[in-house]
């Protein structure tokens, strides 16, 4: 099987620094991948890495099988490659609806359907689609940035520490609303520091240091890694 | 009373019209290109003067050959955004404006080359005014303008509001970071930001033309109001830069009516100072503006 | 043997005018090349400093305020803290936002000097400025008085040089590069970023009042408008980044390799018939604007590049925060 999204001993970073020196990863159909790993071990730096943001200087990232490597982030997107940041990840002064249809704005089909579509997956958003999205509650903002992402029907879903800053009770309901995009059939890959949290709800996690692959396995078995554990998962609460 | 109208509100009226024009296109650049545009007086300056050759070429209204100022103006633009603006999009900020301050400077330089530095009339005569309600006098040319910039005022809100290029217009406006990673392409929504801000840009110009004359100053001097409506708005807020506008342009005038005794309140002289002070005021006490823009 | 020495003057004006150049833009080095901080408004705080030191130094007249007669040195320091105080006031509200913000308020505070230089007609004669202003060295013979007069701005440029070069060596000018290059991580240090940022802000305002002071002495009038504001603040700009900002000898050599061309070109032209005497003026402009366009895009750097790794040529901003 041809995996959805795929990046091949990826090296690079920005301007003079390097801080990748040989990523892989591969997101299947239908998959939650989980990318986690210490501060500065390249977590996000990877994830940009696929939308032209830094200069990668070796490896590949095939999205369906097809070289994207390099592409502009304008080419990727239209490619179905949709990336949530970890903040300013919606346009505070446009509402609700209008954060929609700029998510859209790739798209020259009708994507009215599209819009409905969502707005029946989360509800709070139909109420308040002429409302500015930037007065909105953390978890809805999120939501916009999730719907915002989703509405070209992308082929994956990539996340950015969705729940970083976030107090537990709010870190549910982000995880909720993951899991109901999910559901709609969108492959999704993320960067979490909530190890325990993400890679409970994830198929598949990685475990990035120092800008390289250090482990990887489903969910459950890195869970229960007693290395993973004492690395990521012990008391020690980050950010 | 009525000639606190006559001479104090219908002339604020007016200038806060021009004023609100040219902030629009401020505003729009410092907040989709993310930087001060210096020479954004100076496109002003350049459609009134092409619209001078152009009535003098034709012998039409001012407004009738504003369009293609319009036009030509763009194009400079565009040319300049090109082979100047372009190359420092990855840059810090800070050399664009740079750049457009060393383009302030050659733009009116071309002026004051081609066109010499002589006062020039665009609309020769003196018109009558009109009266209504027997006191209250309103020349032709003022009616003409206050209402061609509510129309394009009105313009504006139709292209931001509804149309798909607008919207991305203010979203790039909101993060131009977002915007490029929602796929929005960011040179197309750059390119439009220079031509709405011209066409306004001309259209101010050619309205204070109208009203005043043409000078190759013009522009520059309008700088100054222009950033302080833009900042007073909150950057990045066309609506806020039209409210800007308004208010500094009434201000101005407001500024020397003899609201106590029968001195002016405040030095004629000064007039051009006003919109230095709100805007450092407003930089002091809310730097977003009222319309809470960036910072 | 006249025309010798009629060049002889010549060359005497063209180097007391380059160094007065270069105190500018010494100052603006300061401000910019060392702190990163945009101001547009150098000719409001040359003309501040002109104006502090003629009304002091000037016999009484009934034209404008004077007739303090004080020495040089008084009224030259007096000009510097005068611009010193409006550098701070400017500053303190502007220092903490984006570097747009400074440069809109500086070329605000310069606008606003003007009107009060033209309104204020009792302490300043209005338009029609202020004339008679003493110059040192002035009762000395031809071409004393010149020579004198040039040697005391040489050896100004000097002393700054070496002060600047001190500065930038020492604690004080590490910290001053370290925030322009990162500020996050000199706060992160504990460093007082905006203090630090309004010393450099002040210093160089300071540089600029003086060689206001120098100027109106030189020429022994000043009037609101005796130095085109705009042409003046946008020459200095040239200056520094031809000459290499963050590096005081591409300051100075800037100013006087500039001057020179600008100041050539000017007798060049007043050669030719008036009416594209005139034209050639904006030509210049022009020309000097594409000047700085081209070394904007091209040589970022300058003649004299600074000495370490330039920061702002190779940073992308938005992306410099890695994870």
């Amino acid at each position: 099987m041809i995996p959805v999204l795929e990046l091949q001993m990826v090296e690079g970073g920005y301007a003079e620094t390097q801080i990748l020196h040989g990523v892989s990863i591969k997101v299947n159909a239908g998959e939650i991948v989980v990318i986690i790993g210490p501060n500065g071990a390249g977590k996000s730096t990877a994830m940009k890495s696929v939308f032209g943001l830094l200069n990668l200087t070796k490896g590949k990232v095939f999205l369906d099988g097809s070289d994207i490597t390099n592409l502009s982030t304008e080419k990727v997107v239209r490619h179905g490659v949709c990336y949530v940041p970890q903040t300013e990840n919606i346009f505070p002064s446009l509402t609700v609806q209008e954060n929609l249809e700029m998510g859209a704005y790739v798209r020259d089909d009708d994507f009215q359907p599209r819009l409905n579509e969502m707005f029946d997956l989360f509800p709070p958003l139909a109420e308040k689609r002429k409302q500015a999205a930037g007065t909105l509650s953390g978890g809805q903002r999120q939501m916009v940035a999730m719907a915002k992402a989703i509405m070209v029907e992308p082929k994956i879903l990539m996340l950015d520490e969705p729940t970083a800053g976030l107090s537990p009770k709010f870190r549910h309901e982000i995880f909720d609303i993951i899991k109901t995009v999910h559901k709609t059939g969108t492959p999704i890959l993320m960067v979490e520091q909530n190890a325990k949290q993400a890679l409970a709800v994830a198929d598949r996690g990685y475990i990035l240091v120092d800008g390289k692959n250090k482990t990887e396995g489903t969910g459950q078995n890195l869970l229960n890694d007693p290395d993973v554990a004492e690395m990521f998962l012990g008391g020690g609460v980050k950010k | 009373m009525i000639e606190f109208a006559n001479f104090y509100l219908i002339p604020g009226i007016l200038l806060g019209s021009i004023y609100a024009l040219g902030a629009i296109g401020i505003t729009l650049t410092f907040g989709i290109l993310r930087f001060a545009n210096f020479a954004h007086g100076e496109s002003m300056t350049l459609g009134a003067y092409i619209s001078f050759t152009l009535v003098q070429m034709t012998g039409l209204h001012p407004l009738m050959v504003m369009p293609i100022s319009m036009v030509l103006t763009i194009v400079v633009l565009l040319f300049i955004d090109r082979y100047f603006y372009r190359p420092f999009r990855k840059s810090h900020a800070i050399m664009l404006v740079m750049a457009s301050f060393g383009m302030m400077l050659m733009i009116r330089s071309v002026i004051q080359f081609f066109w010499g530095v002589q006062v020039k009339t665009i609309l020769p005569g003196i018109q009558m005014p009109i009266v209504f309600f027997d006191t209250l006098r309103l020349s032709p040319k003022h009616i003409m303008i206050i209402i061609s910039a509510i129309v394009l005022m009105l313009a504006v809100h139709f292209l931001l509001s509804r149309t798909k290029i607008g919207k991305a217009m203010r979203a790039m406006a909101d993060s131009p970071e977002l915007a490029r990673l929602t796929g929005i392409d960011t040179e197309h929504v750059i390119r439009t930001t220079w031509v709405v801000g011209g066409a306004l840009g001309v259209a101010s110009g050619v309205f204070l033309a109208i009203d005043t004359h043409v000078e190759t100053m013009m522009g520059f001097n309008l700088l100054l109001p222009m950033f302080a409506s833009a900042i007073l708005g909150g950057i990045g807020r066309p609506y806020g830069a039209m409210a800007g506008g308004l208010i500094i342009g009434l201000t101005e005038e407001l500024s020397s009516y003899p609201w106590i005794g029968t001195e002016p309140l405040l030095n004629p002289g000064y007039k051009a100072g006003i919109a230095f002070i709100i805007m450092v005021g407003m930089l002091i006490w809310r730097p977003t503006g009222l319309f809470k823009g960036k910072v | 043997m006249e025309q010798f020495y009629g060049y002889f003057l010549y060359l005497i004006s063209l180097a007391t005018m380059g160094g007065i150049y270069a105190i500018l833009t010494l100052g603006l080095n300061i401000q910019w090349g060392f702190t990163g901080l945009f101001n547009v408004g150098i000719a409001g705080f040359f003309a501040i400093g002109a104006y502090v030191s003629a009304i002091l130094t000037t016999a009484p007249s009934i034209r404008h305020l004077g007739g303090y007669q004080m020495p040089y040195a008084v009224s030259f320091i007096a000009a510097m803290l005068v611009s010193a105080c409006i550098a701070w006031a400017v500053g303190k509200v502007c220092l903490r936002l984006r570097t747009d913000y400074l440069a809109i308020a500086t070329i605000g505070i310069a606008e606003i000097f003007r009107l009060i230089l033209k309104n204020e007609t009792w302490a300043t004669n209005g338009p029609r400025g202020v004339s008679m202003i003493p110059k040192p060295f002035e009762t000395l013979p031809e071409p004393w008085n010149q020579l004198c007069f040039l040697a005391l701005v040489i050896l100004t440029v000097f002393v700054i040089y070496l002060a600047l070069e001190v500065a930038h060596k020492s604690p004080w000018g590490r910290v001053m590069t370290a925030i322009r290059e990162n500020e996050i991580a000199a706060k992160a240090a504990g460093k007082n970023v905006e203090r630090f940022r309004m010393q450099g802000f002040i210093f160089g305002c300071m540089l600029m009042a003086l060689a206001g002071a120098y100027t109106a002495h030189y020429l022994k009038f000043i009037d609101p408008n005796a130095t085109e504001p705009l042409t003046t603040t946008f020459l200095v700009w040239v200056m520094l980044i031809v000459g290499g900002s963050a590096n005081n000898r591409g300051a100075v050599l800037g100013a006087f390799a500039m001057w020179t061309v600008w100041s050539a070109s000017e007798i060049l032209a007043s050669r030719l018939p008036d009416e594209l005497a005139i034209r050639t003026a904006y030509i210049r402009i022009f020309l000097i604007g594409f000047v700085l366009q081209i070394f904007l895009q091209k040589y970022p750097k300058g003649f004299l590049s600074e000495t370490r790794p330039h920061p702002r040529a190779a940073r992308t901003p938005g992306y410099s925060e890695p994870e």
